[in-house]
Parts: C-alpha cells; sequence; structure tokens
C-alpha cells in the first residue's frame, strides 16, 4: 500500500503551505498549553462536530419523543410525556402486529428482523463461500476479487433501479424465464416475491463487502497449518470444518455484527425499490420512521423520535456486541 | 500575528464559501417561485413572467420547477423552518393555509371576489377568514379516458353518461377480451382519486356536525367493489399493489401504450395524452360513472400562493395579480391546456392552443363535468385541515386490503382509527 | 498451492489435484463465472438497454442488442416514416412505410406508389430494424437535466466532506493514540458512543441543528454533518498506535512541534489507512440519500443521487431516459472503480478487520 508515493509528494506540495500558515498559531498554543493539553486542540475539530451533529440531536430527539403535535419547532410542542412510547407498545400480542395500535412500527419491526435475519445470513454465507473461493489455487485473483466488490460501490438508487428494471412484468428475467418454458411472474406485485427480491438486491449490493474483510482474515491464516492438513490427506470439507472455520470465527464474528448493525438501518435500496410495498410487505424500521415523521400528514414528529429512540437502543446494543468482539479479534 | 497569513486564510475560506455556493444576500426584489408542473404551467409562468419583469425593474422571480414530490414532501418542512420561497404553486391547498400572506391590502379585493369566488375559501384557515390568498390557477376534475378505437374495435357501444360503475366495468371486459388489451380498467393510485367514486357511491365523509369521518357505509361499500376488481383482474393491479406507503403512481403510460382500455384519472393529464398519443388511437374523455348518489369527480387543482414571510409582500402581490388578470389569466389557462376557474374567462371560453381535435374536445368535455361536481366533493377538497391526512390513510389502508393484509372491514376500522389520531394531532 | 508443474505452463493449469482438475476446481471456476455473470450482468443489461428507445424497451420479450426501426423518406409525406415488411396477404414479402397507427391496425404506403393508403392488421407486418444505439436518450437528457450542475454538486460535497473528514478525523486519531491526558478514556468513549448514533435515526433535530447553523439547502448543509463519522477515527488510531514513538521523541528532541510532527510524521506514515478511508469516504459521500433528501430543496443544489431519484419518482416516468441517466450516475463511481479496485481491495482487506 505504499504505492501512493507520488500521489503523496503532489498532495503534500498543495498541502504544505496551508499547513505552515497553521503551524504557527499552533506553535503558540503549544508553549501555552503544554503537550499534554494539545491533544484537547487536535481533538477540538472532531469534538465539536460530533457534539453538533451527533450527540446534540440525540438529545433532541428524546425531547422530540416526549413531546407531540405536527409542529417541527420544538418550542411548539406540547409535551406528552411517555405518550408516543406508550402509543408504541400498545399491543395485546407483540407478535401480531394486527393487534396492536400502531399496527404499521410493529409491521416494520416484523419485517426488518425477518429481513436482517435472511439478509445477514445469506450474505455471510455466500461471502464466506466467495472467500473460501477467492482464496483458493485460482488464476486472475485479483480480477475476480474486484468482481464480486463491484456492485459495493454503486449507489443505493442505482441498485434499485437496475434490478426493479429487470424484475419488470415484461423485463428480462421474465422474458429468460419464458423463453426458458418456466411461468412468469410480476415479481413485485407479490408481497413474499417482493420481498425475496428486497432481500436479494441488498444481499447483492453489498456483499463484496464482507467479501473482501473474509478474504483477509483467510489470508492471515498460515499457509503451514494448511500443508500439515494436505500432508495428512484431510478432505477439503474437513480441513475447512477443523482448521479453517475455527481460526476464522473471530473475524466472522466482526463480520457479522457489523452486518447485523447495517442490515437493521437498511432503507435506502428497499425505499427506492419497492417504498414499502406492496401494501406494507417490504416496510422496514427505518422507512416507518422517515414515513411517521416526513411522510406523513400530519408530521407526528414525536411518534417518529420516539420509534427511533427505540431503534437507536438495538442499535447500542449490536454496536457495544461489535466493539467485544473487535476487542476480541484484535486479541485473539 | 502575521498579518498575510490571516488575509490569506481568511480569503482563501471565503473563496471557498462561494465556491460551495451558501447563499448570500438576496437580492434586491428577487423572488422565488417554488413550481412544480403538471405539463407546461411552470414553463408558461415562467415565459409570462419575463413580460412583468421587463415591465419592472428591478423585479426578478426566479422560477424553481420541481418534481411533484417535492411540492408534497419538502416544501412545508420548510415553511414550517421558515426557508421557503417567496411564492408557490400548491396544491394542499388549506393544509399549507398558515404560511400564506393574505393579497388583500395589495389587490382589488372585489375583482378577486367577482373572478374566484367559492375557490377562495379553499385557501382559508376557516370559514371566518375572508383574506385573500391564492390564486386558483389550474381547475382540475377527475374523471375518465377511455380508448374509444378499442370500443370500436370490438364493437361495443360506449356506455351512456349517466352509466354505473358497474356497466363500465362490463364493458371494459368485454373490450379487453375482444381485443386482447390487458386491463380494462387503471386508476391512480390516490386518495383523492377515488374519492370521487366513493361519494358517488354514498360515501358523506363528513358527519352531520361537519366532522370527518371518512368511513362509512358507502365508503366501505365502494372499497369492497374496488377490491373485488382487482382479484377478478378488471382492475390494473400494478397501479395499487406494487409501491408502498402513500407514494403517488399514475397509470398514464400504460393508457399511452394501449393497454388499458378506461383509465380513471383526471383533467391535468390532458396536454401530456394529447402529446403522446398523437394518431396511435382515438381516445374520449368521460365522466366520473354514476353511483346512487352522484356521477361526481372530485376537483382539485393548484394555485399561486404569496408566502407570509417573505421580504418582498408587494412584490409578491404584484406579480400573482398579474396572473390574475382576465387577459393574462385566459393566456395560461388556453397555453397549459387547463381548465380556467376565473369566472370570466370560463363563461366566454378559452381558445386552447392546440391542433387536436381529441385536446378540445377533451377540455370542453372537462368543463362540462364541473356542473356535476358533489357538495360533498367540494368541502373535502376545501377541508384543509385534515384532508391530505385522510387521502394518505386512504392510500395506505386500501393497498393493505387489496394484496390481503387486512381485510376491508380490518382496513376501514384501522383508517378510521388513523384519522382519529391525526384529528388529535392536528388540531394542536 | 501450486501444483503441477512450474513456470507458465504450471501457472496456466494451476489445479489443486496433482495435474488434474479438482472437483473443487470446476466449483470454483464455476462459481466464479457466475459470479461475474450476476454481479457484472445486470449492470451490463442496464448499459445496452439504456441506448433503446421506448418502444423497443416495452417489448416483450426483450432483445439483447439495441435496434433501430429504418425509416425511409417519401414524396407527399413531412417525416420519415418507419419501414415495415408485410408477413402475410396479397403484400407478403414486401417492404412498405407506415403513414399512421390506429390501434389494431395501421396504415401503410407502398414505396413505389405513395399516395394510396393500405390498411394492414397489426400482426401482417413486421418492423424492419437494424441494430442501432438510441444515443437520443443521453443527449435528451443533457437537454432536460442540469446534469453538469448535478455532477459538480456531488463532486464537490464529496470531495471537501472527505478533505474536511480525513484531516478532522487524523488530528482526532492522532490526539487519541500518541498522546496520555486525562480524559482520554471518556473521549474514546464517546467516540464510541457516536458510532451507535446513525443519521437515519436523528433526522427530524440534525435538520433543525442544520435550519439554525444556517446550512439548509446548501451543499454545506450536507458536507459537515456527513463528515462526522467516527469509523476514521478508529481505523486511523489504530494504525497509528503502530507507529514507534521513538520516531515522536526523535523530532520532540529536535525541536519540532507537535503540529509539525503531526503532518511531517504522523500523516505521511498513516498514508495507506488515510488512503483507505479517503477511498470509503469518497464512496460514502458519493452515494449519499437520505440526508441530502432532506437537506436539499432547491433543484439546483441537487446531487446527482437526488435528480436520480426525483426523475424516477416524477409522475413521468419514461424508462428510456431514465435508464440513461442510472448509467450516467454510476459511470463515474465505475471510473473510480476502474483505476483504484487494486487499492481499495486491499485497503479494506487489510484494515477492514481491525
Amino acid at each position: 500500500m505504499t504505492d501512493g508515493a507520488p500521489r503523496r509528494s503532489v498532495s503534500l506540495a498543495v498541502l504544505t503551505p496551508l499547513m505552515s500558515v497553521i503551524e504557527w498559531p499552533m506553535r503558540r498554543l503549544q508553549r501555552h498549553l503544554g503537550i499534554r493539553r494539545l491533544a484537547w486542540v487536535f481533538l477540538a475539530p472532531n469534538l465539536l462536530l460530533f457534539g453538533l451533529f451527533a450527540f446534540l440531536p440525540v438529545l433532541l430527539n428524546v425531547a422530540y419523543a416526549l413531546t407531540g403535535g405536527g409542529n417541527v419547532l420544538l418550542e411548539n410542542r406540547p409535551p406528552v410525556g411517555a405518550g408516543n412510547f406508550v402509543q408504541l407498545m400498545d399491543c395485546e400480542s407483540y407478535l401480531d402486529p394486527n393487534s396492536c395500535d400502531e399496527d404499521k412500527f410493529w409491521r416494520s419491526v416484523h419485517n426488518t428482523v425477518l429481513f436482517v435475519t435472511l439478509q445477514v445470513g445469506c450474505m455471510i454465507g455466500f461471502a464466506l463461500l466467495t472467500a473460501l473461493v477467492l482464496n483458493g489455487p485460482i488464476r486472475a485473483r485479483g480480477f475476480f476479487r474486484s468482481v464480486f466488490f463491484f456492485p459495493v460501490l454503486l449507489s443505493p438508487v442505482v441498485v434499485a433501479l437496475i434490478w426493479k428494471w429487470i424484475l419488470q412484468r415484461n423485463g428480462v428475467l421474465n422474458g429468460v424465464l419464458g423463453g426458458a418454458g418456466f411461468e412468469t411472474h410480476v415479481w413485485l406485485l407479490d408481497a413474499g416475491w417482493a420481498f425475496f427480491w428486497s432481500v436479494f438486491i441488498s444481499v447483492w449490493a453489498h456483499m463484496g463487502f464482507y467479501t473482501l474483510i473474509l478474504l483477509a482474515g483467510l489470508q492471515a491464516i498460515p499457509r503451514d497449518v494448511y500443508e500439515a492438513a494436505r500432508l495428512d490427506a484431510a478432505s477439503p470439507w474437513r480441513t475447512f470444518r477443523r482448521i479453517t472455520l475455527p481460526m476464522l470465527m473471530p473475524t466472522m464474528l466482526v463480520v457479522l455484527v457489523l452486518a447485523l448493525i447495517k442490515g437493521v438501518q437498511t432503507f435506502d435500496e428497499v425505499y427506492a425499490f419497492t417504498g414499502g410495498g406492496p401494501g406494507s410487505a417490504t416496510l422496514l424500521v427505518i422507512q416507518y420512521v422517515y414515513e411517521v415523521g416526513f411522510g406523513g400528514s400530519p408530521r407526528l414528529f414525536g411518534l417518529a423520535a420516539a420509534a427511533s429512540v427505540l431503534v437507536a437502543f438495538v442499535l447500542v446494543v449490536l454496536t457495544a456486541l461489535q466493539l467485544w468482539a473487535t476487542r476480541k479479534n484484535a486479541h485473539g | 500575528m502575521n498579518h498575510k497569513t490571516i488575509r490569506g486564510a481568511a480569503g482563501a475560506s471565503t473563496l471557498l464559501l462561494a465556491l460551495g455556493g451558501a447563499s448570500g444576500a438576496a437580492h434586491a426584489q428577487e423572488l422565488r417561485f417554488t413550481c412544480s408542473s403538471d405539463g407546461n404551467e411552470c414553463e408558461v409562468m415562467d415565459d409570462m413572467l419575463d413580460r412583468l419583469e421587463a415591465e419592472n425593474d428591478g423585479l426578478t422571480v426566479a422560477v424553481d420547477i420541481v418534481p411533484y414530490q417535492a411540492i408534497l414532501e419538502t416544501l412545508p418542512v420548510q415553511l414550517a423552518a421558515g426557508t421557503g420561497p417567496d411564492i408557490a404553486k400548491v396544491t394542499d391547498l388549506g393544509g399549507l393555509s398558515q404560511y400564506y400572506l393574505d393579497l388583500a391590502p395589495y389587490v382589488d379585493a372585489d375583482y378577486w371576489e367577482a373572478s374566484f369566488g367559492d375557490f377562495l375559501s379553499w385557501y382559508r384557515a376557516d370559514a371566518d377568514d375572508t383574506g385573500i390568498y391564492g390564486m386558483h390557477s389550474q381547475l382540475t376534475i377527475t374523471g375518465a379516458f377511455a380508448n374509444t378505437t378499442l370500443f370500436e374495435q370490438a364493437e361495443v357501444a360506449i356506455p351512456a353518461d349517466d352509466a354505473s360503475w358497474e356497466e363500465w366495468a362490463e364493458a371494459a371486459r368485454e373490450v379487453a377480451e375482444k381485443t386482447g388489451t390487458p386491463f380494462p380498467m387503471a386508476m391512480d393510485r390516490s386518495g383523492h382519486r377515488i374519492a370521487g367514486p366513493a361519494i358517488g357511491n354514498g360515501a358523506r365523509l363528513f358527519d352531520d356536525e361537519g366532522n370527518a369521518i371518512l368511513v362509512d357505509e358507502g365508503f366501505t361499500d365502494f372499497v369492497e367493489q374496488f377490491v373485488g376488481w382487482h382479484e377478478d383482474g378488471t382492475m390494473a393491479p400494478e397501479v395499487w399493489g406494487t409501491s408502498g406507503g402513500t407514494t403517488y403512481q399514475d397509470a398514464a403510460e400504460e393508457f399511452i401504450n394501449g393497454e388499458i382500455v378506461y383509465y380513471y384519472s383526471g383533467s391535468w393529464q390532458t396536454r401530456r395524452m394529447d402529446d403522446s398519443i398523437g394518431d396511435d388511437f382515438d381516445w374520449q374523455v368521460t365522466g366520473t360513472p354514476c353511483g346512487p348518489a352522484a356521477c361526481s369527480g372530485m376537483p382539485g387543482g393548484a394555485g399561486v400562493v404569496g408566502i407570509k414571510a417573505t421580504e418582498h409582500p408587494e412584490a409578491v402581490a404584484k406579480v400573482i395579480d398579474f396572473f390574475a388578470e382576465e387577459d393574462n389569466y385566459a393566456e395560461l389557462a388556453a397555453r397549459t391546456l387547463n381548465i380556467p376557474a376565473h369566472a370570466a374567462v370560463a363563461e366566454k371560453g378559452v381558445d386552447f392552443d392546440t391542433e387536436s381535435a381529441n385536446t378540445k374536445a377533451a377540455l370542453g368535455a372537462w368543463s362540462a363535468q364541473v356542473g356535476k361536481l358533489s357538495p360533498v366533493a367540494f368541502a373535502y377538497q376545501g377541508y384543509g385541515r385534515l384532508n391530505r391526512a385522510m387521502f394518505n390513510i386512504t392510500v395506505e389502508r386500501i393497498s393493505q386490503a387489496l394484496t390481503g393484509e387486512l381485510s376491508v372491514d380490518e382496513a376501514m376500522a384501522r383508517a378510521t382509527d388513523d384519522l382519529a389520531k391525526a384529528d388529535a394531532e392536528a388540531g394542536q | 498451492m501450486a501444483e503441477g508443474g512450474n513456470g507458465v505452463t504450471g501457472w496456466l493449469t494451476r489445479t489443486r489435484g496433482r495435474g488434474r482438475l479438482h472437483w473443487t476446481d470446476w466449483f470454483s471456476y464455476g462459481y466464479l463465472a457466475f459470479g461475474v455473470l450476476l454481479m457484472f450482468g445486470p449492470v451490463v443489461w442496464l448499459l445496452l438497454s439504456s441506448f433503446k428507445t421506448d418502444s423497443e424497451l416495452q417489448r416483450f420479450p426483450p432483445r439483447l442488442l439495441p435496434h433501430a426501426q429504418e425509416t425511409v423518406t417519401l414524396e407527399g409525406h413531412a417525416k420519415p416514416l418507419p419501414l415495415f415488411e408485410v408477413t402475410a396477404g396479397e403484400l407478403a414479402g414486401e417492404t412498405v412505410a407506415q403513414v399512421r397507427r390506429i390501434g389494431l391496425s395501421s396504415q401503410v404506403v407502398r414505396l413505389d406508389d405513395p399516395g394510396e393508403r393500405i390498411e394492414l392488421s397489426l400482426d401482417e407486418r413486421t418492423a424492419v430494424e437494424a441494430p442501432a444505439l438510441a444515443t437520443a436518450n443521453y443527449t435528451g437528457l443533457f437537454e432536460r437535466f442540469d446534469f453538469l450542475r448535478y455532477l459538480w454538486n456531488s463532486t464537490f460535497i464529496t470531495v471537501v466532506a472527505t478533505l474536511i473528514m480525513l484531516l478532522v478525523n487524523s488530528m482526532a486519531a492522532f490526539a487519541l493514540s500518541k498522546y496520555e491526558f486525562r480524559g482520554r478514556a471518556t473521549v474514546l468513549a464517546l467516540v464510541i458512543g457516536t458510532l451507535m448514533i446513525p443519521q437515519s435515526v436523528v433526522l427530524v433535530p440534525l435538520f433543525l441543528i442544520t435550519r439554525e447553523l444556517g446550512l439548509l439547502d446548501t451543499l454545506w448543509g450536507v458536507i459537515i454533518p456527513g463528515a462526522a463519522t467516527p469509523t476514521g477515527v478508529f481505523l486511523l488510531r489504530q494504525y497509528m498506535l503502530s507507529i514507534p514513538d521513538e520516531i515522536l521523541d526523535a523530532a520532540r528532541m529536535d525541536n519540532a512541534s507537535e503540529w509539525k510532527i503531526y503532518w511531517r510524521i504522523i500523516l505521511p506514515l498513516s498514508a495507506p489507512a488515510i488512503a483507505v478511508l479517503a477511498i470509503l469516504a469518497i464512496m460514502w459521500r458519493w452515494n449519499d440519500f437520505l440526508w441530502p433528501l432532506i437537506a436539499l430543496s432547491r433543484s439546483e443544489n441537487f446531487t446527482l443521487q437526488l435528480a436520480l431519484n426525483s426523475f424516477q419518482g416524477e409522475m413521468q416516468t419514461e424508462w428510456s431516459s431514465l435508464l440513461a441517466m442510472t448509467v450516467l450516475t454510476l459511470a463515474p463511481i465505475a471510473l473510480v472503480f476502474v483505476f483504484l479496485q487494486k487499492y481499495i481491495a486491499t485497503g479494506i482487506a487489510s484494515t477492514g478487520g481491525k
């Protein structure tokens, strides 16, 4: 990765004058504060950004969750205490969205749980398989690696449109199926198929990213371990189960939790693809928040904020898991 | 500190900011006009405004053409946050009334009352309000387009003016079968669209005290019919069935491609039909089929309003008044092929700017429908407080009934709940 | 693991089995071939479809290559008329020009007798076509859309946001990795806390804050909130931890200021991690959708993604223009991919696990 040498000198040439400009005041500060406290100066811009655009919004979000009404300005919103949360959690049975007060919210929760389970499961499964194949004795590994990574670069709207085009009533998929004698479907009209394809395009778009990470994990396994296995004439499956998988487990864990976190937040591609339809078959929880807060009439900012607080809670748990898993990976 | 470095840094940052296009101080009397076109309304208005700008030195109006979704979603949030434009072309007439500029002090109120009469009430916050807020630039009415060439080829008679939905459905089905057309009927995915037929079927939408109820027997009845048509293949399923939430979806492209026999939409599509269909087939505008209670469509349209928060209220009023002048209004209607809301213009008739016989006939047919509008429809359209919520609820819950997620009864019960919630929040 | 011979021949016939193809090799290459088809196929199909006319796009089953119908200009007709070949009836085999199509029937004229109109039904004729690209889809796009403006907006936002992010994150990473100070653990915890707050759950307050700062509906309103991502801090901190402290001490003894150490030593040594972060940031900012959707309202400020989506959302969906625009939207990132794919792949692989 030190190929950046020529680029480095170019960027340095451009940035050097700017850096010299900043050095003067920094030196003065250093003299005043001492090296230790200078660290805060380095941290300051970052903390300012995070404070304004990450922490403050969280506090405001909770404030919104505790108020009602359709006004966007916080000062004009009447407080309703835990009313929004009560409304969200009001269900006879959490397993049946129909029995809930906010049935759309619970439908979105169910959909998200199913979506994440399927998407993460398939994605990690295929990513692992692809990584194993790429790790094997093949030619042009670099090329194939790029092939799988390519969809990761595409924007969610592009991904959605590409597949929407393919799945049209008169699209190429139906064309191929019809030509081969199979039955054609209007894919996005059926709730089950629309859900399937949403999972599919999400896996298609993101698998490459995790493949790369797993591939790196595989390549970190020392070759002599495999040598030993081959000398013992172990079958590929046995090698995989007894050697590869255990040594890959830490990386797998990190990848799994990362995928879960991203999966729960899925919005862009599914929204552009089906818009939550048909009915609410592909409505995911972030889309629920967006619709209630920005799409509905009147805009129920309080309810949207309350729902997003609940989602945030789940994400906090998952992120804590991820950090624990990362720590384990770094040490183990 | 070194002066050179300070100046250098300041200069660099200013340059960066300028490149980034951060909004600088507003030009004296530069007005922003956020506009969304169904056909060419914004372009025509922009063109006509050149004349006004020529007459008024220093006045410039920047017409910002945005998609319809932006008017529906982004504009209200901007207005609430105080970052909206000076003028806007809006369709949620009553819903945004709190942001409108009262033009009465700047214009001839009597002329406006005489010209626009009842339409002015759509822009007012409540019945006691007597302000003049908006000019209804585009009157629209819902109704159907029928592909008469297909009817001819199937040798099926086009149903009479007062035919019912069942009669149209049957005729369309027959035509579709005989000509091999994929879909007999289609309706836009919109609560506004389905309201007319529902009203015709006896839906009252409001109770005796004037409170909104949305769901009643007449309404539920029509929804059941509607769902039934999707199940038996009378209605094109993709229109309501593939989108989620409250996304608007129309079926105009399919009609233009000859895939639909009978398409229930509205008068704003006329120009698009004319331009896109051309010679491909003959088509005709028919009114909303009759139900037991009425044969009514829904009126609607868009109007040009001034925003209260503007820094140039007089200039804004001048611009809007410009379009309200009889000749200018007539020109606008003629070039955009829209039905006029201006009484004098409507009476004299508009010489629509089209060579197509189809379009002229269509516009005439649309104008004829205005008289059949039910008072419930007028009231619904003017009920700014909650009508958008009611449209959204209608679309969402009926979609769920269509896909089988909920039964029609469950969907209607949910709709009633949703309305109660919206009512509680909207009051605040 | 190379097996079965050395040199070029060995490389070409590299397999797991000694010289023969093991079943895993069949499987591997089959899987990879399928992968290429599945990953590239849809995009190739998009590209091909974007060169088809609207009427071609409605054709079912769809054809692989875009075709255009041949036309001819005849006396007495102002516009060029499309050519058809008659398949049935008394004119079978002849090439005719269509004047008008109404429903199920079409009026045609023979080439040598343009005055006389003959009625044919639709299934008695087929179009005379040849493969051709409908470049009008693309040129028409430039006329209707301010594509260059959207491209500029997207590029400006991406470049500036990335630069800010790199600067701010590397400074913070430097502080967190190379300094011992009171409160370091708290700050680290705070940064971790930021990880747990994705933008998607704080949209409304974010909107309000952006507005209060006067940044709404400006490109900066998209740039600045977007720069507040903690992933960069972690990535860079991890990398910087591996820079030996001795180098810094030596520099300090030479009377270099901390700032100088930062940009003369730390940054160059962290170049690989910075490069990875830069590429990731470029990817994220270019494809950003939800926040720009909310923060930007004037169409002249739209990014390419917003413009594409609003075009999709408009009432009039013409696939021909929509597909062309999709291709244009993905073209820049595809080019970046072609040139930088090696760095991207190795970069993510080397730092992704951490």
